[in-house]
């Protein structure tokens, strides 16, 4: 084919997309050859050119004309640094295929932006120096991409003109790499002997490799047939979105990302297992009778089921899992080590906000050779097999069998960063299918409603510290962010429910055990129950610890030193202590025992009560118990 | 109306009425069946999917509407992800008070058109200082009227995600953007900040002041969003197409002289000239192009033979390599 027919933009109907992702080590050519494809399909334009010829003079390799790598080099850093470490994607496009390359560097420590770039792609171009043969790292990445769920594989031996072109070269590596890859689970596997920088093979055949009798890399990709792989997969429907633009239309808006649909379908949500029946597709440019695999639509049922976003609608005949334990390969994409047992937030398909744990590392796979190490933890780009528990059930596909709907992303509850990425297994405990109307209705369930964890969030304190203030604004801002909260205040309690208490210690204690009670039924209700008592003594503070589930109670110091207390004396008590009119006023003449070990600690001096809320916040999202993001109601 | 000393030396100068382009406008209302290829379609449903998840987990989207053929793709896009609700958030357009003014009264005629609310943010700081891309320089310019300005808006009305139009095939550090770019406090893009995006599960969660840019075309190339615009029928600025313009040599560009205010220097003469557009922004700072494709056919027609990319007229950024991402960092996109 020659290179003019590339720059053809003309395309049929079928003109179709491929994604793939160039594997190989650093200077293997990978930059070069996504170049190389830029520029003779000429997507890459004179003025381009004329930039990358002066970038060559002060970055490239010398000695080339141009350096075509440095057409795919982008931030300045590593540009300077003559690296590629991040993902880059490049379009290129012919009659017949648009193309979207992924660039990614190979370094083990970049395993977790060569998964990312493996993610989305079809096929990936694994790239081998033709000198160099078959190495730690061809493996490396050949395993990235089969656990990352590429089945087809195109080795690209390159630097052919290093190696004179040379047949017997070319037949030894391929040897050497089918023997290897036999075990991946790939379906196909094509070698091309190229050379990136001079051009054999990738284009055009090449006059250099007569021997050779297989396509040019460019008619291969064109041509390889990635017949949809969602096509024939069950139906799968994640909703993204409850369309009710008014009070006559209700449709579930999401792209099908396997399998097809049509008006008339059973279908079922595996989670709730209720059933109706598809009653419209809905599309901008008309209702249609079906749909396929990468359509996006808005699908309206016959009956009102209660779906939300996160819901999965699939076919009552094909059902994905629904558990709240399973197995799944983690890879690690974060500075900080994955903390076995803490909880982080799990995005899974649209379930955006579910918050779980890695319960268990089973082990830790060595990238070079897919062996299993024991290991604890996981740190920055090591992949390991784990047992995750989420709070509610998740509906999900095993990986394998479903790319869409098996993975995942784990996210830190504090910092927001992307910390991880996961391929389900397995399901461990399968969440027995709810029934629409649990049997009994606990905690768990009214919460769930709610969309968040029940909890008491007690401040503890003396007279003036900061506790009512801080304990307000914490509660605002959960209500702004969508929870169902209640304040629980000293002396609001004073006021009615326990008005008959004094200040004895006995009715102190007394105080505080109503207190304890009332919060303990609010957290059976399901809400984040915020309290504000000076609660002195530790035992107290124990018992209504007690009260409550592990993890429910959420001790919170507010630290303020006596002398600040008595300095603010918002309510002039100390001030009729030390006069004498209050008797047993904690502090003065009534001890305060500070908590050993509260959940959070907040030292007041010099803080403002807002950064002191927000801390608040930041903690109970780190454990779990908020989601960090907006919620929005569906 | 006065053109200043252009006046004087031609008396049929460019006062070419702003005029609405609505060849296509017609089939919007009405959808057709559809043949777009495969590759389309999957851009445009993976569009759709961005589209409908920011508005699922963001509490106040907006789209930045600059305009451009990038901007009317999205607004198309925004309409098929909500139909048969209308489009879910407010467009915002950063005005730098010196777009062509054919961009300005297809801007309004849209939004009204198709129902949306139009939000005109301008730096008033800027205009009182007295900047402008002819005296101020276009660096300084862009960095006040639309940069400062974009953050000055997004801060005033508290959006916490934002649509932009950007795609990667625009510019190498393109290349490597996310489709959620993640800005902290101040709107700082932090390059080794950014979440890895595998699959289509995007990391939406944010902190009250920090913000996200959305990129829901990313993938698309220039040529996608022409072939769309032609399979679509959506409407363009008709800048785009070619027509004779008053024009002047600067810099090895065709600028166009859209107002009185461009002072022209002495050996420059308007002249009328066959031209259209790449790219849409300041006036004084877009390079026309000698053309004669006048209908969205000539137009993909003309990309098949095109040799100089859609930035070279682009005034903003040929002077720095690496100034797109060096904007960006700033917070511009
Ligand atoms: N002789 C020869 N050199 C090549 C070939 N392909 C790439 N190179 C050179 O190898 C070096 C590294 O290439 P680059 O594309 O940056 O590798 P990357 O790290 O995989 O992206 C550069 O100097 C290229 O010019 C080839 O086929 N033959
Ligand atoms: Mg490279």
């Amino acid at each position: 084919m020659d290179t003019d027919a590339l720059r053809e933009l003309t395309f049929t109907d079928s003109k179709d997309q491929l994604r793939f992702i160039t594997c190989g080590s650093m200077d293997d050519g990978k930059s070069t050859l996504i170049g190389r494809f830029l520029h003779d399909s000429k997507a890459i334009y004179e003025d381009q050119l004329q930039a990358l010829a002066r970038d060559t003079v002060k970055h490239g390799t010398p000695g080339d004309a141009i350096d075509f790598a440095l057409l795919v080099d982008g931030l300045e850093a590593e540009r300077d640094q003559g690296i590629t470490i991040d993902v880059a994607y490049r379009f290129f496009s012919t009659p017949r295929r648009s193309f979207m390359a992924a660039d990614t560097p190979g370094h083990e420590q970049y395993t977790r932006n060569m998964a990312t770039g493996a993610s989305n792609a079809q096929l990936a171009v694994i790239l081998i120096d033709a000198r160099k043969g078959v190495l730690v790292q061809t493996k490396r990445h050949s395993y990235i991409c089969s656990l990352l769920g590429i089945r087809h594989v195109v080795v690209a031996l390159n630097k052919m003109d290093l190696v004179e072109y040379r047949k017997e070269v070319f037949d030894r590596i391929v040897g050497d790499y089918v023997k290897f890859a036999s075990n991946l689970g790939f379906t196909s596997i094509a070698a091309i002997p190229i050379s990136a920088r001079h051009g054999d093979n990738i284009i055009n055949r090449s006059r250099n490799t007569d021997w050779f009798h297989g396509p040019c890399l460019l008619d291969y990709l064109e041509s390889i047939d990635i017949q949809s792989e969602t096509a024939g997969l069950p139906f799968r429907f994640p909703v993204q979105w409850v369309n009710r633009p008014n009070m006559d239309f209700r449709g579930y808006a999401g792209t099908v990302v396997s399998g097809s649909i049509a008006v008339g379908d059973e279908i079922v949500v595996p989670a709730s297992g209720r059933n109706s029946r598809v009653k419209q597709i809905v599309t901008y440019d008309g209702d249609l009778v079906r749909a396929e695999a990468g359509d996006a639509v808005t699908i309206t049922l016959a009956d009102e089921i209660g779906i939300g976003r996160g819901d999965v609608i699939a076919k009552p005949t094909e059902r994905p899992e629904v558990a709240d334990q399973f197995a799944a390969h983690v890879i690690w994409m974060d500075q900080e080590d994955m903390v076995p047992g803490r909880s982080y937030g799990f995005r899974i398909g649209t379930q955006s906000s579910a918050s779980g744990s890695i319960t268990a590392m089973k082990y830790r796979i060595d990238v070079n050779t897919g062996a299993h190490v024991a290991a604890r933890t996981l740190r920055l780009n090591e992949i390991g097999f784990c047992k995750i528990a989420t709070l509610l059930p998740a509906t999900f596909d095993a990986y394998e069998a479903n790319r869409r709907t098996g993975s995942f992303i784990v996210i830190d509850g504090e910092t927001n960063r992307t910390v991880g990425a996961g391929m389900i297994a397995f399901p461990l405990r399968r969440a027995v299918n709810m029934a629409w109307r649990p049997l009994s209705l606990g905690k768990k369930e009214r919460a769930a409603l709610k969309h968040q964890r029940a909890c008491i969030i007690w401040f503890t304190g003396l007279s003036g510290a900061g506790k009512s203030t801080i304990a307000n604004l914490v509660d605002q801002k959960l209500f702004a962010m969508s929870y169902h909260t209640m304040l629980l205040d000293g002396d609001n309690l004073r006021h009615g429910l326990n008005r008959d208490l004094g200040l004895t210690e006995s009715d102190r204690a007394e105080n505080i055990r109503g207190a304890g009670q009332v919060a303990k039924l609010m957290v059976d209700s399901g809400l984040l129950v915020i309290c504000s008592f000076i609660s002195p003594y530790k035992a107290e503070r124990d018992m209504v610890r007690d009260l409550v589930s592990d993890g429910e109670f959420i001790e919170v110091f507010v630290d303020t030193p006596i002398g600040e207390c008595v300095r603010r004396d918002p309510k002039g008590r100390y001030a009729k202590a030390k006069s004498g009119m209050v008797k047993t006023f904690t502090g003065v003449d009534a001890p305060y025992e500070a908590p050993s070990a509260p959940e959070i600690h907040l030292t007041t001096l010099n803080q403002q009560p807002e950064r002191l809320a927000d801390t608040v916040l930041n903690c109970l999202a780190a454990r779990g118990i908020i989601v960090p993001t907006n919620r929005t109601e569906n | 109306m006065s053109y200043g000393k252009l006046d004087h030396r031609n008396g049929d100068l460019p006062r070419s009425e702003p005029q609405m382009f609505t060849m296509h406008a017609q089939n919007i209302a009405k959808p057709q069946s559809r043949t777009l290829p495969r590759h389309l379609r999957r851009l445009e449903a993976e569009s759709i999917e961005i589209m409908r998840e920011v508005v699922a987990d963001f509490r106040k989207p907006v789209m930045l509407y600059s305009i451009g053929k990038d901007s009317s793709v999205m607004l198309h896009l925004a309409q098929k992800a909500f139909y048969p609700a209308k489009v879910p958030f407010s467009l915002l357009h950063v005005d730098t008070t010196w777009k062509f003014r054919e961009m300005i009264s297809f801007r309004d005629e849209t939004a009204q058109r198709l129902g949306i609310n139009l939000i005109v943010h301008v730096n008033r700081d800027g205009i009182e200082r007295g900047i402008n891309p002819i005296d101020s320089g276009s660096t300084l310019h862009t960095q006040v009227m639309k940069t400062d300005a974009l953050k000055q808006a997004l801060d005033l009305y508290g959006f916490d995600a934002a649509f932009g139009g950007a795609r990667r095939d625009e510019e190498k550090s393109r290349a490597k953007e996310r489709i959620f770019s993640f800005r902290s406090h101040g709107h700082v893009w932090d390059p080794r900040n950014q979440r890895p995006e595998l699959w289509n599960l995007f990391n939406t969660r944010s902190w009250k002041g920090e913000t996200m840019r959305v990129f829901a075309i990313s993938n698309w190339t220039e040529l996608d969003v022409w072939e769309y615009i032609m399979l679509e029928n959506i409407p363009v600025v008709p800048l785009y197409f070619a027509k004779k313009r008053w024009v002047v040599h600067r810099n090895g560009a065709l600028i166009m002289v859209d107002d009185e205010r461009l002072p022209l220097v002495s050996n420059e003469t308007p002249e009328l000239k066959m031209v259209r557009f790449r790219t849409l922004g300041c006036y004084p700072l877009s390079g026309a192009i000698e053309s004669d494709a006048a209908t969205i056919k000539d137009v993909v027609a003309e990309m098949q033979v095109a040799t100089l990319s859609e930035r070279q007229g682009r005034l903003i950024d040929s002077d720095e390599v690496a100034s797109m991402e060096k904007t960006k960092r700033e917070g511009y996109f």
